[in-house]
């Protein structure tokens, strides 16, 4: 820590891509010092410019990017005059990065143990021994378990967390300076997640590495950085100690964006989202002054819309701002709030009881044939029972693989289960595919689907195709009809008329997410399924998808079910929590029982893993190991029992557990004795609960 | 991996029997046809049925195809109406003409493709990769027939050096192998060449060839070892295909240049209607295209580790 | 067809106009697509107007043998020269278009029609349809093209609907192989999955759902497979297994001109250059098409 120069230096650094349409900007006079030892985030939403600074940092840009001004400095030498020669050095060696998508930032055709050596061997001039002896010992380093199965193993043998894990090996085996990880857990589960955040913590803390952590997550960025800076269209925002930006957030924007993230241990009584309005510009029709101007409520016509905004000293710890009025807005006078009303549950919808999905594996091989006929199965539901009421929210929570997803299949008659029954309105419809069901019972259970990129044909304008829905489910045959109907659907999902006539390439995400949204109710619905409908939003588009999905559901007195994998969005959400895991329902009952103790160990783990983005909160940490298990070899006794901390052997590893009522509507899948349920701790703890 | 390569075996063998069964049924059903083909237009109603009964031919179309196969899997494909001698004296050497010539192809196209088409790969929109491109849909364009016909308008009309055909009368000379061998090559390379560039320049901004500079390694080592090793497994298996094009086009180039190979003996054949030669033939080059698809699809498992430790 | 507009009609023919304008716009960013496509029109419009034009009857014997360009001893000028039978080389290379461009437009679009319905019904519904369809596909796509060819012409005999079943026997199986693929992408795109939950049906959610979203490589793939249908046409008129004479067409041209090659070169280079710009056009226009479409 005794060298003063700065590891890092970025000054004024501007970056464009040059394409047909001319010169983009994705980044403007950026700067940034990072010292010995020290991390520093670098959060914001897609489109802001953060992935673009890491790459221009290791001078990668591609054949159209450039840095077009500003200076680059590492350890005080110039790297923006360096030769090809003089980056490679620096590459892999000094600065080191880990990336989004661990699956294909691995070479598919080569052993690791192959990628990790060949950097001792063909920079360092190593020896195959000594190569090896190091790339064992970086694997031992990122708790790998088995590093000689690894070693031999090709990228796709290994899971998606180990990949990452390999990854970060591969940067730690020079003993960089610098370590740039951008949105390194993006592509993982949660409590895969919240392993590799441990881990970089740890790693970071031994080696005394300075690091960049590129998130659009705010709460990773609390939990492992000293530092941050907030982008919004290619500028930083705002930058500063973690704990001035999070506490004392002078930005319009940076307030925004907590404003607008749901956090798990608050609900949507307590602290209501708020969404940002208007969307992010495009970088080449970027607003003149300030680029937030005109989504920002505080801004003001002459000042904000006139010159380029400088950034600006708060205080003399380095927290600096990009507003005019960053010493004239109050913010708690604007945080008003207007609480949701509550609405009262009304007679069950749906009944789900015992129901079970298997997949058999078609086994055609000589293998197969030659092993006898038993069939394979890839255990998908195992044991599934609970109820919804009408206007009730009702989520489903659980990482991939869960089953969560198999599930609305058979609801929705994609799929017909093995066993069990799924009573709509009384009426089994588990074994109904949807060809056989009549046209209302397909109209009364309608689905929000996930990716807003092909939730609608491409082919077709958005009218037309909610037009087609009301037709069909609506029995509308009336032209005039029809169209008033298109409209006030737009209307109920707060989009103009006009949208009617564009084309889905035409509307941004979000949008394209509240078409789903009124295509799904347009039919006037019983029960609506809502598969991740926010996973794929940026967190301010997400507040706003989230509170009108609850807003239409309430007035129409739908049965929501939202199936998700965020615990925070579902706490602000549901009236009830199903959790699941391999295909069991481990708990579930009203959302208190579920984000209070006792817990389910899994759910317990799974709370603690939710990244939070709230100072005043602390929460315990458990951090799962091992891998989650496929449904085509689930482990004997519980499903969750190889990775729960609080197995008892000779138990949980041989006797399934029996589904227990704790409190009214409380029912846990757990062996754990009443006494220690009863002693656990909240996972979170703090001013918000 | 073993299991995936025998269903590819079975497979195989499954296209085989139905295709010569097609090839049976298409020719050899109508029985009085075959006989008419074998004595000609001229024969009468009598003399055909006499020689069928002679030849086997009052047994069931099942069992006659089932002998008729077991015969083609032994190497007797029968008798040419047109040579008067046994289909397989034919044949042979026939093919063994073709297989040089094929081999002269690709000796010369595969290094030359690939070579062309990693370097227009490794540098997408550039000057060369424009230039190896523009030239690759040029001559892919030109039909063997037109490019032959322009290539013995220069060649062998305009400045004498070559060879006009290739029959080969007085002998092997390799001279005469060179016009047929370079319409081919020239129709040819531009699909593999293209195949090449596009498979090279998707690897080239994959993200771990990202990852290998970034890691610091030498250039040299980054397209050497990890972009050619990914970028060439598409074009391998596109090159063994390559055999059903170039199965193709060996009928027209050897029809141009007389050359006395396996796809001038099936024109001839069919021309003349000798039909026994054609199922050969045709039999032949089925099995040639369908092993060599089999040679593809075994080659791109043991080149992609992702099947071959699925 | 149950087209999904209610009253958008209107709106969703102006904005379809205006596609089409844009698209035309786009090919103007490819250089490569606009020289495709003039070689292209350049053909067709030929073979269009050609009887307009003021040319020789293409099969009328004028002076055998004449160069191109040179005065024939009656003052008359061929431009293209005559062949052997004293026929105008150009009124028979600009009828030889008509031919070729009739005869692959149709096979091509009858191979279309066969190959987009067996592969949309194989990619969409899958079960034992598509292993059927799949393995005769197989069947049909093992035979070298050539030889196909061969057998369907010399068992059925050389004439134009027959030459049109050769190419749709030929063809049908790889279109089907690219709409598979593409229908199987397709289908996995949650906008299908709406499409089922709503309780379409399944010829709605082809025709309307997956056909119009596949349609972009399937147009790259079609002008390569008109030019590939056009050499095929000419090569069985070269093999002598083409359309019956005596209306010219480029690739018996060749076959005639072949022997004479040593002292009437023109005979064979004329028709060989015709076919290969041809083609040339259609292959950069699929280059060009396959380039814009990937910038978006």
């Amino acid at each position: 820590m005794s060298d003063p120069t700065p590891i890092l230096e970025c000054k004024g650094l501007s970056v464009s891509y040059f394409t047909r349409a001319g010169e983009i900007p994705a980044v403007k006079d950026f700067d940034l010092t990072v010292l010995q030892g020290e991390a520093v985030g670098i959060v914001g939403e897609s489109g802001c410019g953060k992935s673009t600074v890491a790459f221009a940092i290791m001078r990668y840009l591609g054949a159209n990017g450039a840095i077009v001004d500003g200076e680059l400095r590492f350890r005080g030498r110039d790297m923006l005059s360096m030769t090809a020669d003089d980056l490679r050095d620096i590459r892999g060696a000094r600065i080191a990065m880990i990336y989004q998508e661990p699956a294909s930032a691995l070479n598919p055709s080569m052993r690791i143990a192959e990628q990790l050596m060949e950097v001792p061997i063909h920079r360092d001039g190593a020896s195959r021994a000594e190569a090896r002896a190091l790339a064992l010992d970086v694997l031992a380093d990122v708790k790998l378990p088995d590093p000689d199965r690894i070693m031999d193993a090709y990228p796709h043998q290994i899971s998606g967390g180990q990949q990452q894990r390999v990854l970060i090996a591969m940067a730690l085996i020079s003993k960089p300076d610098l370590l740039l990880l951008d949105e390194p857990t993006t592509a993982l589960d949660v409590t895969i997640e919240a392993g590799i955040v441990q881990l970089v913590k740890e790693l970071s803390a031994r080696h005394g590495m300075a690091m960049i952590y590129i998130s659009h997550n705010l709460g990773l960025i609390l939990e492992t950085c000293d530092r941050v800076a907030v982008m919004y269209s290619g500028e930083v925002v705002e930058i500063g100690r973690v704990a001035d930006v999070f506490e004392h957030m002078r930005h319009p924007y940076t307030q925004g964006l907590f404003a607008s993230i749901p956090l798990p241990s608050s609900d949507r009584h307590a602290r209501p989202l708020r969404p940002i309005p208007g969307q992010l510009p495009l970088p080449h029709r970027r607003p003149k002054g300030c680029n937030f101007a005109p989504r920002c409520s505080f801004a003001v016509a002459g000042r904000c819309d006139q010159d380029a905004v400088p950034m600006r000293q708060i205080n003399g710890d380095g927290h600096e701002v990009r507003c005019v009025r960053w010493d004239e807005i109050d913010f708690q006078a604007a945080n008003a709030n207007e609480g949701i009303s509550h609405v009262s549950p009304g007679p069950v919808v749906l009944e789900v009881d015992r129901m079970r999905k298997y997949y058999e594996i078609k086994d055609n091989s000589f293998a197969a044939l030659i092993r006898g006929g038993a069939a394979r199965y890839v255990r998908a539901n195992e044991d599934i029972s609970f109820t919804a009421r009408e206007a009730e929210t009702v989520a489903i929570v659980g990482e991939s693989g869960c089953g969560k997803s198999t599930f609305a299949k058979v609801l929705m008659g994609l799929e017909q289960a093995t066993a069990g029954e799924v009573r709509l309105h009384g009426k089994d419809i588990s074994r109904l595919p949807i060809g056989q069901r009549s046209p209302e019972a397909v109209g009364i259970l309608q689905m929000v689907f996930q990716n807003p990129f092909d939730t609608l044909n491409p082919s077709w304008a958005v009218g037309a195709q909610i037009a087609r829905v009301v037709r069909k489910l609506g029995g509308e045959t009336d032209a005039g009809r029809i169209r008033s109907r298109v409209l006030e659907l737009l209307s109920l999902v707060k989009l103009p008329a006009d949208v009617a006539h564009r084309r889905p390439r035409q509307l941004s995400g979000g949008e394209k997410q509240r078409i789903g949204i009124a295509r799904a109710f347009a039919g006037n619905p019983a029960l609506v399924v809502a598969d991740e409908p926010v996973s794929a939003l940026d967190v301010s588009v997400q507040a706003a998808v989230i509170g009108l999905l609850g807003e239409i559901q309430a007035g129409q007195r739908t049965t929501l079910l939202f199936i998700s994998h965020d615990l925070s969005v579902v706490r602000y959400l549901s009236d009830r929590v199903v959790v699941m895991y391999l295909g069991h329902v481990v708990e579930q009952g009203s959302t208190d029982q579920v984000f209070r103790p006792p817990y389910h160990p899994y759910t317990e783990a799974l709370l603690s893993a939710v990244p939070i983005a709230d100072r005043s909160v602390s929460k315990r940490q458990i951090v799962l190991g091992g891998e989650l298990p496929s449904a085509l070899d689930p482990p004997a006794g519980c499903p969750f029992q190889a990775r729960c901390p609080r197995r008892i052997d000779g138990l949980c590893d041989r006797d399934m557990p029996p589904r227990r009522e704790l409190g009214a509507g409380h029912k846990i899948l757990c062996h754990l004795g009443d006494d220690v349920l009863m002693e656990m701790a909240p996972v979170f703890a703090g001013a918000a609960d | 991996m073993f299991v995936l390569a025998c269903r590819r075996l079975v497979s195989m063998a499954l296209i085989m029997a139905m295709v010569s069964f097609l090839l049976f049924l298409l020719f050899e059903s109508d029985k009085l046809a075959v006989a008419g083909k074998v004595l000609g237009p001229y024969s009468s109603v009598e003399q055909r049925e006499i020689w069928l009964e002679k030849n086997g031919y009052d047994r069931s179309f099942l069992t006659r195809y089932a002998d008729w196969a077991g015969n083609a899997v032994k190497g007797d494909f029968g008798t040419s109406l047109q040579l008067r001698a046994p289909v397989a004296d034919v044949l042979w050497p026939r093919l063994g003409n073709t297989a040089i010539l094929a081999a002269v192809v690709f000796a010369a196209m595969i290094p030359l493709s690939l070579l062309l088409g990693v370097l227009a790969g490794l540098r997408e929109s550039s000057l060369q990769d424009r230039v190896i491109s523009v030239a690759s849909v040029l001559t892919t364009s030109v039909p063997e027939f037109a490019s032959a016909t322009l290539l013995s308008a220069i060649f062998v009309f305009e400045l004498g050096w070559l060879p006009g055909t290739s029959a080969m009368t007085g002998g092997f000379n390799f001279k005469e192998l060179i016009l047929p061998a370079a319409v081919l090559i020239l129709f040819d390379f531009g699909y593999v060449t293209r195949m090449t560039r596009a498979s090279m320049a998707e690897v080239m901004t994959s993200p771990y060839i990202r990852t290998a500079i970034l890691k610091g390694l030498p250039y040299r080592r980054v397209i050497m070892r990890h972009a050619l090793r990914n970028a060439l497994i598409a074009p391998f298996t596109v090159i063994v295909l390559q055999m059903n094009w170039l199965l193709s086009g060996v009928i027209v180039v050897e029809v141009f240049f007389s050359y006395k190979g396996f796809g001038k003996l099936l024109l001839d054949a069919s021309l003349f209607g000798d039909i026994f030669v054609i199922e050969a033939c045709t039999l032949i080059a089925v099995f040639v295209a369908v092993f060599s698809q089999f040679i593809s699809d075994i080659g791109y498992m043991l080149l992609n580790p992702k099947i071959r430790f699925g | 067809m149950d087209r999904p507009v209610g009253d958008q009609g209107a709106a969703a023919d102006r904005t379809g106009l205006a596609r089409a304008a844009a698209s035309i716009l786009l090919l103007r960013e490819s250089p490569i697509a606009m020289l495709g496509l003039a070689l292209v029109l350049f053909w067709v419009v030929v073979a269009l107007v050609a009887p307009l034009l003021p040319l020789h009857d293409p099969n009328l014997p004028l002076t055998p043998f004449k160069k191109p360009l040179v005065e024939a001893k009656d003052g008359a000028v061929y431009w293209l020269g005559t062949d052997h039978k004293g026929r105008d080389m150009l009124a028979r290379v600009i009828f030889g278009a008509r031919q070729v461009l009739l005869w692959a437009g149709f096979a091509t679009a009858v191979a279309y029609a066969f190959g987009i319905m067996m592969g949309v019904t194989a990619g969409y519904l899958g079960g034992w349809w598509d292993e059927v369809l799949s393995f005769v596909g197989n069947v049909l796509l093992s035979f070298p093209v050539m030889v196909l060819y061969i057998i369907i012409i010399t068992y059925l005999g050389a004439t134009g609907f027959n030459i049109v079943l050769a190419v749709t026997f030929a063809s049908a199986p790889g279109i089907m192989r690219i709409v598979r693929g593409l229908v199987l992408d397709i289908k996995t795109r949650d906008y299908i999955l709406a499409a089922e939950t709503r309780g379409e049906t399944p010829l709605y959610i082809m025709l309307v759902e997956l056909l119009p979203n596949a349609r972009g490589p399937l147009i790259v793939d079609a002008c390569l497979r008109l030019g590939y249908t056009t050499v095929t046409i000419a090569m069985l008129g070269y093999l002598g297994l083409g359309l019956p004479p005596p209306d010219p067409d480029w690739g018996k041209m060749i076959a005639e001109a072949q022997p004479l090659g040593s002292f009437a070169g023109h005979m064979a280079v004329i028709p060989a250059l015709a076919i290969s710009s041809l083609v040339l056009g259609f292959n950069l226009l699929a280059d060009g098409l396959r380039e814009i479409s990937l910038r978006d």
